[in-house]
C-alpha cells in the first residue's frame, strides 16, 4: 500500500518536471529515424528479409535508450531526496526502505514501458503494407524491456549514493556501456575468461532476444541483475544507521 | 446507628483504597511521553551525543537548547527512528524505538532543520502525500488536510506551488506536514530560524497553542525563545546534557553573580576607580576600544544588592556624564561556558 503512494507521488514528479518529456520526446526522435533509415536500407536491398532483419537492426540500435536516456530519468531518483532533504521525512514516517526502493523503482520502470509502448507505432505501420511476424517482434520488446529494467535498477543504486544528480547520472552511463562492452574484445583475455564475461555482459543477452530467441538463462540473467542492484540501493540506504544522512 | 458507624469505617478504607487507586491512575496518565535512557550516539570524530537520558511529560512543551553542532538533531533524529543510537535507548509513548520502529514513526510528527519540501507539489498536494504516507485513511484524508491548513494558516496558499512560496509560507507547509494525522508527540529542529520576526512571533503562538494535547520538542539556539515557549529546558553542549530546568530556575541559577552595564563621558581610568569604591561592586571590567571617547564597563555586583542609584551618584559627583546604566543580560555563549565550567569541577 505504502508503495503506492510512493509511486504515484513518483509518477506525477516525472510528469510534472521537463526531464521525461524530454527524455521521451528525443528517445523518439533517434528511435524514429533509425526505424526510417533502416526501413529504406531493406526496401532498397531488394532480396533481404525485411520482415525479420528489420527488427534485428531496429532493436539494435534502440539500446542506446536504456544505456543513456534511462541515468537521466533514475537520476533524480534518490540525489534530488537527499539534496532536498525530503529523505529524511520518507526515512522518518511509517515506511520501510524497501517501499521507498520498490515506489520508485516501478514508477521508473513505467515511464519507461511508456516510451517503448509509442514506438509500437512502428510495426503497426509495417503490418498494414508487409505483415509482422508477432513471435520475434515479441522477443525484441521483451529484451528491451529487461534491459531496460537492469538499467533502471543499477541507475537506483548509483542515485542513492550520490545527492548530486549529474554525477548520478554520468556514472550510471559509465557504468552501463562498461557492462554493454564488457566481453566485445576476445582478445583480452583467455578463454576461460571471455566466457565469464560472455555471461555477466549486458551485450551478449540482449542479442540472444533480438535474433528471436526468449533464452531463461538470459530472463534470469536480467532479473537477478535487477536483484543485485534493489539490493546493493537497500544497503546503501541502510547505511545511515552508520554514518549518518550524506 | 451501628450499621450507620461500620458504613463509616468501610467508607474510609474504601477511601484510602480509592486514593491509593486515584494516585496510580494520575502515574499513569503523567506517565512521560518521551523517556530517554543513556543515548550514545558516535560518528565522525566531534559530532554524536554522549549518555543522554531526560523525560518529556505528556503535553510538556521542551526547549532543546545549544549551539550549533552540539546534538540536538542527532538527538532528535535517534527519537524519529531515522537510525539507531549506538547505545542506549528511548521510548516514545511507550513504544521502543529499537523494538517498535514504526509504532513510533506513526505517534511522531517531525520536521526536519532543512524544512524538507517538495517543490513541484502544490501545498494541498504535499500534504495529501504524507497524510496517505502517514497511513491516515482515505476517506479521512481530505479534512485531515483541510484541518492542518487551516491550523497553520494556509488557506489562501492551499493551491499555490510549494517552490513559489515565501520562507515564511514553506515553514508552514513544514510544520503543516508535521501536524498531520494528529501525532501525540511533535519534533520540531529549530522552527523559527531564517524568519522574519512578525512570521515568528506567528510560529510560536502555533507552538503554543499545541501544549496541553501534544508533547513537542523543539530545537533552537535563541535563548529567549524558549522563555517565551517552552515548560522546560534542556541545554546540550558537545553532546553532552548539562542542565535540564524551567527556564525561570535556569535564569536563576545562571544569574549568580548579577552584573550591570555602564557607560559614561569622561577617563576611563578615573570613573574605573570611583565606581570600584562604591558598595557592593565587586568588579569593574572595562570593555570600550582604546579610541572611543565613552568609557563602558560590565560591573559584577553582590547578589542582592541594589546599587544602580549609587552608581549614577557616583559618575554624576566626578562631574562626568553617565550614558546608560542598566542590567547586562548574560549571553549564550557566557551561559555554557559557565555550565561547562561548573561540569568540568564536578568531573575533571
Amino acid at each position: 500500500m505504502n508503495m503506492l503512494s510512493i509511486l504515484k507521488k513518483e509518477l506525477r514528479s516525472h510528469f510534472s518536471s521537463l526531464i521525461a518529456y524530454v527524455v521521451i520526446a528525443m528517445f523518439l526522435v533517434v528511435a524514429g529515424y533509425s526505424f526510417y533509415t533502416y526501413l529504406v536500407m531493406f526496401l532498397t536491398f531488394v532480396g533481404s528479409d525485411l520482415k525479420l532483419g528489420l527488427w534485428q537492426y531496429t532493436f539494435h540500435y534502440l539500446r542506446f535508450a536504456p544505456l543513456t536516456l534511462i541515468p537521466l530519468l533514475t537520476m533524480r531518483l534518490f540525489a534530488e531526496e537527499k539534496k532536498m532533504g525530503t529523505i529524511e521525512l520518507l526515512f522518518t514516517a511509517p515506511l520501510r526502505d524497501i517501499d521507498i526502493i520498490l515506489g520508485k523503482y516501478t514508477a521508473c520502470l513505467l515511464v519507461y514501458m511508456l516510451m517503448l509502448a509509442l514506438t509500437l507505432l512502428y510495426p503497426a505501420l509495417i503490418a498494414l503494407y508487409f505483415g509482422v511476424e508477432v513471435g520475434p517482434l515479441f522477443a525484441c520488446y521483451f529484451g528491451l524491456f529487461l534491459l531496460g529494467a537492469a538499467c533502471i535498477a543499477c541507475g537506483t543504486f548509483v542515485s542513492s549514493l550520490t545527492e548530486n544528480q549529474i554525477v548520478a547520472s554520468i556514472v550510471t552511463i559509465a557504468v552501463l556501456l562498461t557492462m554493454w562492452n564488457l566481453d566485445w574484445n576476445e582478445g583480452i583475455a583467455g578463454q576461460q575468461t571471455i566466457a565469464v564475461l560472455h555471461q555477466i555482459s549486458l551485450s551478449e543477452h540482449f542479442l540472444n532476444f533480438i535474433r528471436g530467441v526468449i533464452d531463461t538463462d538470459s530472463v534470469m540473467y536480467y532479473v537477478s541483475l535487477v536483484f543485485f542492484f534493489l539490493f546493493l540501493t537497500r544497503c546503501s540506504l541502510a547505511a545511515r544507521t552508520w554514518r549518518g544522512l550524506k | 446507628m451501628r450499621r450507620t458507624l461500620s458504613y463509616a469505617v468501610v467508607t474510609n478504607d474504601e477511601r484510602n483504597a480509592a486514593d491509593e487507586h486515584f494516585g496510580a491512575a494520575c502515574q499513569r496518565t503523567l506517565m512521560p511521553a518521551i523517556e530517554v535512557e543513556h543515548l550514545t550516539k558516535t560518528y565522525g570524530p566531534s559530532r554524536g551525543i554522549q549518555d543522554i537520558s531526560f523525560s518529556i511529560n505528556k503535553g510538556e512543551i521542551m526547549g532543546f537548547l545549544g549551539p550549533n553542532g552540539s546534538g540536538k538533531t542527532t538527538t532528535m533524529r535517534i527519537l524519529t527512528c531515522f537510525f539507531p543510537p549506538t547505545s542506549g535507548t528511548a521510548r516514545i509513548c511507550g513504544h521502543d524505538i529499537l523494538q517498535d520502529p514504526f509504532a513510533v514513526r506513526r505517534s511522531v510528527g517531525y520536521l526536519p532543520e532543512s524544512v524538507p519540501l517538495y517543490h513541484d507539489m502544490t501545498v494541498t498536494g504535499y500534504l495529501n502525500f504524507f497524510a496517505e504516507i502517514k497511513g491516515v485513511p482515505r476517506r479521512a484524508r481530505a479534512s485531515e488536510v483541510a484541518e492542518v491548513i487551516e491550523r497553520c494558516g494556509l488557506e489562501t496558499h492551499a493551491r499555490r506551488m510549494i517552490g513559489m512560496l515565501s520562507k515564511g509560507y514553506r515553514q508552514r507547509v513544514g510544520i503543516a506536514q508535521a501536524l498531520l494525522n494528529n501525532p501525540e508527540v511533535l519534533i520540531l529542529d529549530e522552527p523559527t530560524v531564517g524568519l522574519d520576526p512578525r512570521q515568528i512571533a506567528d510560529i510560536r503562538g502555533l507552538i503554543k497553542n499545541l501544549g496541553g494535547d501534544q508533547t513537542v520538542i523543539l530545537s533552537t539556539h535563541i535563548l529567549p525563545e524558549v522563555s517565551i515557549t517552552c515548560d522546560r529546558v534542556i541545554i546540550i553542549y558537545e553532546g553532552r546534557l548539562l542542565a535540564l530546568d524551567t527556564p525561570a530556575n535556569l535564569v536563576q541559577r545562571i544569574q549568580k553573580i548579577p552584573r550591570l552595564s555602564l557607560e559614561a563621558d569622561g577617563p576611563a581610568v578615573d570613573i574605573a576607580a570611583a565606581l570600584q569604591r562604591v558598595d557592593g561592586v565587586r568588579a569593574v571590567i572595562p570593555t570600550h576600544s582604546e579610541n572611543s571617547p565613552t568609557a563602558t564597563f560590565t560591573l559584577e555586583t553582590e547578589p542582592g544588592a541594589l546599587i544602580v542609584n549609587e552608581l549614577a551618584c557616583c559618575v554624576c559627583e566626578g562631574g562626568w556624564t553617565l550614558r546608560a546604566l542598566g542590567p547586562d543580560p548574560m549571553t549564550l555563549e557566557e551561559i555554557f561556558i559557565q555550565l561547562i565550567d561548573a561540569q568540568e569541577r564536578i568531573q575533571p
